[in-house]
């Protein structure tokens, strides 16, 4: 399958400031894409990038087989972006402001511009500011929807969102999916991640740091695990093959509670059946947990994680 | 309800203190600039009118000139430096101070509602009437503390002390009476810009009103109805009559207080006037950045024409009296060449008219390039280039306005000027004819200096600002550089100055065709550093 996005090597700084430091990231064709990190990571200097709107430092970055900076006009017939932050021009409306992307843009599908105003619940006759941001927000999300592009760049599209319109969005990112788009969404919102997304890329401090299927990140996540035994652990933690892949543990008596590497589960459960288990709880894995292991830390003590992780 | 318990100027002092470091370049150069005008003024007065007999001329010709009175307006006492200058600058001074005043306190009130930190603001501590009495409190203690500059620097040039603390009364007087405008018009307009244009049209209206009472020898009391006028007639160095002052600080007080009657009932982030429902589809020519730019630059381009052909029609039918009234005084004369005239008085009237036109209209040209950049910082132009649009179609469909709109707003300036000057003479074709190309001949100057506004937006965005000081400074140079004898290398810095001065100059190609190709280049160089930066 070819890559809608294939972004390599990416550096972009501001004055002092490094806001990208060597990105790689991957969309492919048909796929929808997760794009997450924390405030400040990169995420939307990297949209940019991808928009056109930024020039490069360094890195090769194409866009739909074309370059973003050089054949924009080109490639932006066949793409629709909708911001983070919507400022909408205060005298016009937001039918006004719809119609007038999606004619920028190449054309409207009138129906589904119809359809998406309904199901978002959105009246088009009320003008800039009178918006509220999550309606703002709509009218980018709507606007973009009803264009017919290949490609939909998404930038915390769901931020000011009410839990009822969240739904009705994730639904229409799935019908885009099936129709074939390609979707970048850039987030930090878990659920809509783990709820769309065929793949996941994590940034931080503007590197990728992980990326691959929901699958492959569990593996490399760890679940908790917490069992009452028939005696005391005693030398459960000793061998190094145990010691090494297994956090925080702690003792009470018979009881044993500590996190394991998923992917070294099996070893450790078996070692953990030799003091004979009556029972055992398990919480899986959840993309928050593995947000926050790479988030969750000062940068000085995540230097020795990627050799741990890989 | 709860305003009655709660102070409603809680966090005043903390706003205050906000708006003072946003403002801390803006403030401080209004008032040097503003402060310092009149005093180098006085100093060069000795040194432009040497003789008694030069001075007592002065008075019973060119300050008693009706014509020459609708720019500066009456003479009281012209054989003084201070009284020259106080008629020559009181009334600029008391104009571009309530300029100073609108925009102070639109920056610091409406702008903020639009851009959405006013709530932000509002969400904390902080009373009803807090963010309103801060932009009143810097507007105004700006305004005063250009007229203390003024009075300052008029002492230290031995000028006597009553002439001096009046005529900078006078300028805070007028900054002061237009901070209490501007506060009203932000409580009744939808949006900052519309607050800016309430403001600005009442300033322009204030100084044609001034300027029609000013010139007609029956209807003088039609000054007294300007805020502007109030500044002239408290006569400074000329018997200054101090119980005018009466007139501003009563009239601030009551526009300030139905300002504040009317924010006790607004709604954050709206104005008095309910917003309107839009039209749930677009029509179909808004298809286009031009059609786009058409919809944000409208308001601004047709209020510039109104104003400025209004204001054209007025100094059009009073150009015939200059004449009328001196004959051909060597004063005037000179004193018109000194302002960019030449030939006979009329032409030479006329010519001051076009050449302040030409200057004036830059602001607009610069206020619409100024324009791109708000698009880009509020970020709307991103989602605009993330379509097919191309960044030159988008700067040029701004750019469109920014250069043909300074351009129409001139001819339609030159032609109302004609329009009214040709109906004295009988001569409306030739009248018409004659204006358009007098103001027409500002064009390549105007341009010059949209221009440069391009190219600060296209190489240092973040600076696009200072464009209004280039067309601020070649405004001062033009209108006060002959009057403080400034030296030839400093006017010549102005592209106003290489205009041949029409009607009656003689006109040469070489002037235009330099003018417009040095514009070309800045204009393209500034398109091109426009294309290859980063947006935002």
């Amino acid at each position: 399958m070819d890559n809608a996005i294939s972004v390599a090597g990416l550096h972009k700084s501001f004055g002092h400031v490094k806001a990208l430091d060597g990105l790689s990231l991957t969309v492919q064709s048909g796929e929808v894409l997760g794009f997450l990190g924390p405030n400040g990571s990169g995420k939307s200097t990297t949209i940019r990038v991808l928009l056109g709107l930024l020039h490069a430092d360094a890195g090769e970055v194409r866009l739909l087989g074309g370059d973003p900076w050089r054949d924009i006009a080109e490639l932006h017939r066949r793409l629709a972006y909708v911001p983070g932050d919507v400022n909408l021009w205060p005298n016009l409306s937001g039918g006004e402001v719809i119609d007038l992307l999606g004619r920028l843009r190449g054309g409207l599908d009138e129906r589904r511009r119809a359809e998406l105003l309904d199901r978002f619940d959105l009246d088009p006759t009320k003008k800039g500011r009178q918006y509220s941001k999550g309606n703002r927000q709509k009218v980018a999300i709507v606007a973009a929807l009803a264009s017919d592009v290949d490609l939909l760049i998404l930038d915390e599209p769901t931020s000011g969102l009410d839990p009822l319109m969240e739904a009705t969005f994730q639904t229409a990112i799935r019908e885009e999916r099936d129709r074939g788009r390609t979707v970048l969404l850039s987030s930090h919102i878990l659920a809509e991640v783990e709820a769309l997304c065929d793949r996941v890329c994590i940034i931080r401090d503007g590197r990728d740091v992980e990326t691959g299927t929901l699958g492959d990140l569990r593996h490399l996540t760890r679940t908790s695990i917490l069992a009452e035994l028939a005696e005391p652990p005693t030398g459960f933690a000793d061998s190094a093959t145990i010691h090494d892949v297994i956090h925080g543990l702690a003792v009470e008596g018979t009881r044993i509670r500590f996190d394991v590497d998923t992917s070294a589960l099996d070893d450790v459960l078996t070692r953990l059946t030799a003091f004979g288990v009556r029972s055992l709880t398990s919480q899986p894995p959840t993309l928050e947990e593995l947000f926050l292991r790479h988030y969750d830390k000062s940068p000085e003590d995540q230097s020795p994680e990627p050799e741990g992780m890989r | 309800m709860s305003d009655r318990r709660a102070n409603p100027l809680v966090g005043t002092r903390s706003l205050i203190r906000l708006a003072l470091r946003r403002d801390r370049v803006t403030v401080p150069v209004w008032i040097v600039i503003l402060g310092l005008i009149p005093s180098s003024a006085a100093g060069a007065y000795d040194t432009l009118y040497p003789t008694m007999a030069e001075r007592a001329d002065l008075t019973g010709s060119i300050g008693a000139n009706p014509s020459v009175a609708v720019l500066y307006g009456p003479g009281f006492d012209l054989s003084t430096a201070g009284g020259f200058t106080a008629w020559r600058f009181g009334g600029f001074l008391a104009l571009l101070t309530g300029l100073m005043a609108v925009f102070t306190v639109t920056r610091h009130t409406r702008a903020e509602e639009d851009s959405g930190r006013a709530e932000l603001v509002a969400s904390t501590a902080v009373g009803r009437f807090a963010s309103l009495t801060a932009a009143i409190a810097v507007a105004a203690g700006a305004s005063v503390a250009i007229g203390l500059v003024e009075t300052v620097a008029l002492l230290a040039t031995d000028q006597p002390v009553t002439g001096s603390v009046a005529l900078g009364l006078s300028t805070a007087a007028a900054g002061i009476v237009f901070t209490a405008i501007a506060a009203l018009a932000c409580q009744l307009a939808e949006y900052s810009r519309t607050a800016n244009g309430i403001g600005s049209a009442v300033l322009g209206a204030a100084f044609l009103i001034r300027a029609v009472g000013d010139s007609s020898t029956g209807g003088r009391w039609i000054s007294w109805l300007s805020p502007l006028g109030w500044a002239q007639q408290t006569r400074p160095f000329a018997g200054e009559r101090w119980w005018v002052f009466v007139l501003p600080v009563v009239t601030a007080l009551a526009v300030g207080a139905v300002a504040y009657g009317v924010l006790r009932h607004r709604d954050l982030g709206i104005g008095v006037l309910p917003p309107r429902p839009g039209p749930a589809r677009a029509a179909a020519r808004l298809a286009s950045p031009f059609a786009l730019a058409w919809r944000l630059q409208r308001g601004a381009l047709i209020g510039w024409c109104v104003g400025t052909v209004v204001s054209g029609a007025v100094f059009g039918s009073i150009a015939n009296g200059v004449g009328d009234l001196l004959g051909d005084s060597e004063q005037s004369r000179d004193m018109f060449e000194r302002l960019g005239g030449s030939g006979n008085l009329i032409d030479a009237f006329l010519g001051t008219i076009a050449g302040t036109f030409g200057m004036v209209v830059s602001l607009y040209g610069v206020q619409a390039v100024l324009r791109m950049r708000s698009e880009e910082t509020t970020l709307r132009v991103e989602p605009l280039l993330a379509t097919r649009v191309r960044r030159r179609q988008w700067a040029a469909s701004h750019l469109l306005f920014a250069f043909g709109g300074a351009a129409l707003i001139l001819i339609a300036g030159g032609a109302a000027i004609g329009l009214t000057h040709g109906l004295r003479t009988a001569d409306v074709g030739g009248g018409i004819a004659e204006m358009i190309g007098a103001t027409a001949a500002q064009i390549p100057a105007t341009w010059l200096i949209v221009a440069v506004g391009v190219a600060l937006f296209g190489f240092v965005p973040r600076w696009s600002l200072v464009a209004w000081a280039v067309a601020a400074f070649a405004l001062l140079i033009g209108m006060f550089g002959p009057v403080v004898d400034a030296p030839q290398a400093v006017l010549d810095l102005s592209p106003f100055g290489h205009i041949p001065k029409l009607p009656g100059g003689d006109v040469t190609a070489a002037p235009f065709a330099v003018l417009a190709a040095l514009g070309a280049v800045v204009l393209g160089a500034g398109l091109v550093a426009f294309r290859r930066r980063d947006i935002g």
